[in-house]
């Protein structure tokens, strides 16, 4: 890349934003056809039970209702739902039905949906299905589950779906010779995404031509129709997924869900294009919930604080069935125990229990943000006993910049083995203590200040990105001479048209002008497409654009060399033109009547892992339990930065997400397996007065070595961290009362009640 | 049954259901889909717009009840040529991400400034807690709003001349 056009690295403001701050955005729910149904879907509202009748004679009755369907309509079997991540043949008997035929399995499972004239009309028919409900025992946590009195599915005879193990060295020895271990449990509680933009399908069908079109589409659509075309019976290439502007992904939105087959059944059904928004209420019981996870995990160490080991066990559990994506997060908290320190033996097993609530799936840093809360909070604990400066203990074992790559733990039963690429871990955390001052304010550790007990802490991450196997981008040369951009990623509001186009602009060394668009998530832009989700998208389709420009280029030379009649070697672009040596020159224009367009794909099988520290500053009021967040640094090096202004952007708002989960967010159930925060008054979410004080200092000090541009995935570090870090700020805090939080939400109720039992346990 | 109001600047009639929310009504009513609807029962603010001045959520809002009104959505606050002080602020902060609940900050934010040009940091967190965004972290947004002031005292000023 040429140095003087160098948009990747600069805050450019976002293309995107002129159509979304006029209120141009065109989201699924905005769009609408001549003809237009709507269907409203009938959910259990019992966790667990067997369907005993159906009656929809009195909704199918109601003028304005055109179709009532239920499993009776789907044929003997109605199709299941595959796993996409980690897929393996023992978890297929877990796979969900698109539509419950004889046995609801939680609150919120389709049972029957109905299509109408409009959305209220549809809803109006939902009343007068008469849906009776034989109920069952509920399997309401993972005690429960693990007792197997009740079975979810009697054939697999457990209710353990599958064990994972993660494993380094030998744990066992290094915990027998060791000077120090530390056991403690831990957990987390169920909590999700909860994006903005409830999700939504479109779907039409075109019996003349057999072509079915889905709008909705989001993250992964290439695979989606693949699972989609299975289902129909119908070639891949006669649906066409497209991807309208998305309202918030967070690895919730665009995992195939029941609705991705139901509407387009319904539409081939009623030969009428169909239309399905899902409400908020419906949002909170239908899409993949996540983190729900507990642990006990111990440490082996010398008396230096030298790390022996890390071993334990952990229960993660994943709701009624395995959904596409629902074995990551407890994948993740067993490999990524380690973080960012070296743990030369480790063994970690992970069960995953079923039970009578919302399946659970990917939710950004999934089990990341779960399991750097388990570790960050165990080191403090050690550090302690041991009496080694909390800093000093992370210091003595980040990995070192030498050690690179440094091998993780091997996840059975997939033998999948992983490293980290590059860095300098331990600058990360200087400069953390540097912006934070750390020096001074851990002078104030403990002390009681106007009623209110301040903390501080601090930790270290790092965050996986990257995900292979490969990315696809066409670039094709406009006939204005402008380059248009199609890539198999997805946008899912992270402004990937704009860095896209930096990156673009840069590869091809034209103006930011001359990128006509960026198109993406559609399945009919490329040939294949991986998505976006693992933080892919910039080095994955970045790179694949990268590689996509120099084809471009030097188709480009060749043409204007064949027209000029001269070498392609003597052919320079520039200012829309390409020129020979001799001064003869051809507009791009002119070179795209002839049709000028490439694709090329970027493979990687390899991880990139950005990294960095946070450190917090809490006050915690002892009367209200209220924790205040008085100052919150996070850096991170992402190993390079397209732009500095949207890069800061997705640290500072996956960190308030993530403080969301660590003080407020919760999915509680009751024992019957219904949710008891099934609305936003509930589900409490941060609002604009609650986490003011933060900042954020991004770099890309260290490119990462595993793709062209450097890059490193770099959407979901800001909130990995959070727990562990805000956690052990709150113990910092209340050292004095002896207050040691080992479960989240930190929400004052809570907050206040550890400090009434830490009082009472004192004499 | 019909209703007739004003909404940026043009008075339409619609015929709506006595149960139609606003928010339904100017959405799929008169297709002024820059209003967002994200929860459907007042809490996120997605829905957000100005009824004669005031900042409604237009989901908690029936259509009947906009009788008469005069209202303003996100597609009535800037024209094709230039982006409000309010929106370009927003774009320079990076102030949005996905957009799904930036037509209503900025609604809220315009009826906030346009009453109280001088709101402090504070105030103007206060006020947009009201909204919810899931992707910006709000620090973004703030900065925005309070750059945006400028704009909105010049105007005050020159209403008071």
């Amino acid at each position: 890349m040429r140095a003087t056009n160098s948009f990747v690295g600069s805050p450019i403001e976002r293309v995107e934003d002129l159509r979304f701050l006029r209120g141009r955005g065109q989201y699924v729910d905005d769009l609408t056809r001549e003809g237009l149904l709507h269907a409203a879907i009938l959910r259990s509202a019992v966790a667990h039970g067997r369907i005993r009748s159906i009656d929809v004679s009195a909704a199918r009755a109601l003028r304005g209702v055109h179709a009532v369907i239920t499993a009776a309509e789907l044929g003997p079997k109605p199709p299941v739902i595959p796993v996409r991540l980690q897929p393996l043949p023992i978890l297929e008997p877990f796979h969900q039905p698109v539509i419950a035929a004889d046995r609801v399995r939680y609150v919120g499972e389709p049972v029957a949906i109905v299509v109408a004239e409009s959305p209220a009309l549809a809803e109006d028919a939902l009343d007068l299905i008469g849906l009776e409900i034989d109920p069952l025992p509920v399997v309401a946590d993972r005690h429960v589950s693990a007792k197997n009195e009740v079975l979810l599915f009697e054939d697999h005879g457990s209710n353990l779906a599958i064990e994972y193990r993660a494993e380094r060295g030998n744990a066992d020895a290094a915990f027998h010779a060791a000077d120090f271990v530390r056991r403690e449990s831990f957990g987390v509680q169920r909590h999700t995404a909860v994006m903005m933009e409830p999700r939504g399908v479109m779907a039409e069908w075109d019996p003349a031509q057999g072509k079915l079109i889905v709008s909705g589409a989001s993250k992964v659509p290439f695979f989606n129709r693949r699972i989609l075309a299975k289902q129909m019976g119908l070639a891949e290439d006669a649906i066409e997924l497209v991807e309208n502007d998305v309202g918030g992904g967070f690895g919730v939105r665009g995992e195939f869900y029941p609705e991705d087959f139901l509407i387009p059944f319904a539409a081939k059904f009623t030969g009428r294009p169909v239309k399905w928004i899902e409400d908020r209420r419906e949002h909170l019981i239908a899409s993949n919930h996540a983190r729900e996870a507990e642990c006990e995990i111990e440490i082996a160490c010398r008396k230096d604080g030298t790390i022996l080991g890390l071993r334990g066990q952990a229960h993660i559990d994943i709701g009624a069935y395995t959904r596409t994506n629902g074995m990551v997060g407890a994948r993740n908290v067993a490999q990524f125990l380690s973080g960012p320190y070296r743990v030369p033996n480790i063994q970690v097993d992970v069960a995953l229990h079923l039970t009578n609530k919302t399946p659970v799936g990917t939710y950004r840093g999934p089990g990341r943000f779960e399991t750097d809360f388990f570790r960050e909070r165990l080191f403090d604990l050690a550090a302690a006993d041991l009496g080694i400066d909390r800093v000093e203990f992370r210091r003595r074992n980040l990995v070192a910049k030498t050690e690179m790559p440094y091998a993780l733990a091997t996840i059975t039963p997939y033998e999948a083995k992983d490293e980290l690429d590059n860095g300098d871990y331990q600058a990360a955390l200087d400069q953390c203590l540097r912006e934070f001052n750390w020096v001074e304010k851990a002078t104030l550790d403990g002390k009681l200040i106007d009623g209110r007990y301040h903390g501080m802490a601090l930790g270290c991450f790092i965050e996986g990105g990257a995900a292979g196997p490969s990315e696809s981008a066409r670039l094709a040369l406009e006939t204005d001479g402008t380059v248009s951009v199609f890539v198999g990623s997805s946008a899912v509001g992270q402004g990937l048209e704009t860095v896209f186009t930096q990156i673009a602009a840069d590869a091809l060394e034209m103006p930011m002008e001359s990128i006509r668009g960026v198109y993406h998530g559609s399945t009919g832009y490329v040939r294949d497409g991986f998505g976006s989700y693992h933080s892919r998208s910039v080095v994955m389709g970045g790179s694949a654009i990268v590689l996509a420009a120099e084809s471009l280029r030097k188709a480009i030379r060749e043409a204007a060399a064949t027209a000029l009649d001269c070498a392609a070697r003597d052919i320079e672009i520039l200012d829309g033109r390409a020129a020979s040596a001799g001064g003869a020159s051809i507009a791009l224009a002119d070179l795209a009547a002839k049709g000028l367009a490439v694709e090329e794909v970027f493979s990687n099988h390899k991880h990139t892992y950005a990294y960095g520290a946070h450190a917090a500053h809490v006050a915690v009021d002892p009367k209200t339990g209220h924790v205040a967040l008085i100052d919150y640094v996070a850096v991170e090096d992402v190993g390079r930065v397209i732009n500095p202004m949207t890069l800061r952007g997705q640290v500072i708002g996956s960190l308030v997400q993530g403080l969301g989960g660590v003080f407020l967010e919760h999915l509680v159930y009751d024992e019957n397996g219904q949710l008891l925060s099934g609305s936003l008054a509930d589900y409490l979410m941060p609002t604009a007065s609650d986490f003011p004080n933060i900042r954020a200092f991004v770099s890309g000090l260290h490119p990462s070595p595993i793709n062209p541009l450097g890059a490193k995935g770099a959407g979901e570090g800001g909130l990995i961290p959070a727990g562990g870090v805000i956690a052990n700020a709150v113990a910092a805090a209340l050292a004095s009362l002896g207050v040691q939080p080992c479960r989240l939400p930190l929400s004052p109720p809570r907050v206040w009640e550890m400090i009434e039992a830490a009082r009472k346990a004192r004499p | 049954m019909p209703i007739r109001f004003e909404v940026n600047g043009k008075l339409v009639e619609v015929e709506v259901e006595p149960r139609t929310s606003l928010a339904d009504c100017l959405r799929h009513g008169l297709r002024l889909t820059g209003t967002h609807v994200g929860c459907e029962h007042g809490v996120c603010g997605a829905c957000t717009v100005i009824v004669d001045g005031v900042a409604v959520r237009s989901c908690l809002m029936l259509a009947v009840q906009a009788e008469g009104s005069q209202i303003r959505t996100v597609e009535g606050l800037s024209d094709d040529h230039a982006l409000s002080p309010l929106q370009a602020a927003f774009r320079k902060h990076h102030a949005l991400q996905c957009g799904f609940c930036t037509p209503g900050m900025i609604t809220t934010a315009h009826a906030l400034l346009s009453e109280e040009p001088d709101a402090d940091a504070a105030r103007v967190r206060d006020v947009l807690s009201g909204n919810l965004c899931r992707c910006t972290g709000y620090i973004p947004i703030v900065e925005a709003v309070l750059e945006a002031r400028a704009a909105y005292q010049a105007q005050d000023k020159g209403d008071r001349k």
